[in-house]
């Protein structure tokens, strides 16, 4: 098997999802050699995936665009690490390869925000967004009972979906309260785009009932789900059905960012009107510099790309458009803050770590995220705190610590192709706290 | 996604629809993806690559995310390794 190449790139684009294409499309303008790697099989990122095969949809336009641009897309391509500065150490099936750049654009995306009760960790209990990204790589929904729970405009997003994948959904649940959803309906009249889309999902979504202040407190079953226990406005209320779809809005992905010495502020990259971070060379847009959704994940991008190619006159008139789209950003961070609630969910024993199976009991007794770490092996397992870091982060205000290389597992062989494998002195001294 | 592809999930022979990932062969197969330190099944939670929840052995392959990678016919995936 040939190895994965290494290559050189004057602008290279970290995620291929609606931020990173933009970057990527906009970056080329100046017919510089332009690459995006994503870790996905495919390019669209989680909002489009699947959803370039449908000829004509925005997603398939912007695919078209990346790839009559010339840009270089390797998929199925994780980064681990950046063993010098405009190098990037990466893995794909293949083995491992080095990444040379001179101007970075990180686009990594959001993930969703899990929370803890008791049964989440039973299978068929999974993210909204988690199975959905399912059901468009090939599961077949049609007829099943799928309970929808959470937070965010993300859930009834899902909840068209999988009823148009004819899914029976017996309800959807948000934690946040009336007053917020009717001050988050009135301001969506500010945002044509956003009403919009509001009024069509209203539409798709006629005869699901829709409870606010509402929340999962038990996911039942033997070996996997089969019932829900909903907090409806106070009543408990049970839900027989196959899955539970739940989760609390979106995070940003920061972990490569802060790995490469960029800002983070409030939990997300700082950038300046540019979309550049506090790093020179190395831009930042989407998700992970706040969490806004497709315009302006689409948005930042091109200003992004045009920013990193030197266009600098076509970025700054995109400004305008980007502030108002941050605006309605700011909007939903308000509207589906987490309510206090949340946080007396968990049971001692209900697992809070799911990759080393740490129990919110042993938790419960330390007071910094380190210790936890070092006593229990809370976020040490595979996902890196990636799960269970924003959790205790909610549950116990714990902040997290640095980012240490390799920002994902990897093969031994992929760490050994490293330039210099010896670790400096600093990193040594860092590794015995 | 029209055209089916086989593989097998524990020994079981499962169809899925070309371009499926392996975590759809695993549930349509009944089996949960893997075994957790204390004795609990577990399967897919995020979808996406990042949680690792869905690791299971693809052609000999360990901890291979199954939700990331895409079914090729006459795969071997084992799960609860």
């Amino acid at each position: 098997m040939t190895k994965e190449p290494s290559e050189r790139f004057d602008v290279l684009v970290i995620g291929g999802g609606p931020a990173g294409m933009a970057a990527a499309a906009c970056a080329t303008e100046n017919r510089r050699r332009v690459g995006i790697i994503d870790d996905n099989p495919d390019l669209g990122g989680q909002i489009w995936r699947g959803a370039s095969a449908n000829p004509g949809s925005p997603a398939a336009n912007w695919v078209a665009r990346v790839r009559d641009a010339g840009v270089r897309v390797r998929c199925g391509l994780r980064v681990l690490h950046q063993p010098e500065p405009g190098v990037l150490l990466a893995e794909g099936p293949r083995g491992p390869c080095l990444l040379t750049y001179e101007d970075l654009v990180l686009a990594t995306g959001g993930r969703e925000r899990f929370l803890p009760f008791s049964g989440w960790t039973l299978p068929n209990v999974m993210g909204a967004g988690g199975l959905q990204a399912l059901v468009k790589s090939g599961l077949p929904i049609s007829d099943k009972r799928i309970v929808i729970a959470g937070s965010g405009p993300l859930l009834f997003a899902v909840a068209a979906y999988l009823r148009r994948q004819g899914a029976d959904i017996p309800i959807l649940c948000e934690q946040a309260s009336w007053n917020s959803i009717a001050r988050f309906g009135a301001s969506l009249f500010t945002q044509p785009g956003k009403l919009a889309q509001a009024v069509s999902l209203k539409r798709e979504l006629l005869g699901v009932p829709f409870a606010a202040n509402s929340w999962p407190v038990a996911a039942e079953g033997h070996g996997k789900l089969s019932s829900v226990v909903i907090s409806r406005s106070g009543k408990l209320e049970r839900f027989e059905c196959d899955y539970l779809a739940c989760g609390f809005h979106l995070l940003p992905n920061t972990e490569l960012p802060a790995l490469l010495g960029c800002q983070i502020q409030h939990s997300c990259v700082w950038v300046d009107d540019l979309q550049q971070t506090s790093v020179p060379h190395i831009f930042c847009a989407g998700e992970p510099t706040g969490v806004g959704g497709l315009e302006l994940s689409l948005m930042e991008g091109q200003i992004a790309g045009l920013a990193a190619s030197g266009t600098l006159s076509r970025a700054k008139k995109l400004f305008n458009k980007r502030d108002k789209l941050r605006k309605f950003a700011r909007v939903l961070e308000r509207t589906f803050a987490l309510r206090p609630e949340l946080r007396r969910l968990p049971f001692p024993e209900t697992m809070i770590c799911r990759c080393e199976d740490v129990n919110y009991r042993s938790l419960a007794e330390h007071t910094s995220w380190r210790a936890a770490k070092l006593y229990t092996r809370c976020g040490m397992g595979p996902c890196q705190g990636r799960i269970c870091g924003p959790v205790t982060e909610f549950l116990f205000r714990w902040r997290p610590d640095s980012v240490r290389p390799p920002v994902f597992p990897a093969f031994c062989e992929s760490l050994a192709a490293l330039p210099n494998p010896a670790p400096t002195r600093s990193e040594l001294t860092g590794a015995q706290l | 996604m029209s055209e089916q592809i086989a593989l097998s999930v524990n020994g079981k022979i499962i169809s899925v629809p070309s371009g499926a990932t392996v975590a759809v062969a695993v549930m349509l197969a009944d089996e949960a993806c893997r075994t957790s330190i204390s004795g609990e099944p577990r399967g897919p939670l995020c979808g996406m690559g990042i949680c690792f929840e869905c690791r299971a052995v693809i052609d000999d392959n360990p901890h291979s995310r199954t939700c990331q990678i895409v079914c090729q016919a006459g795969m071997k995936v084992r799960t609860h390794d």
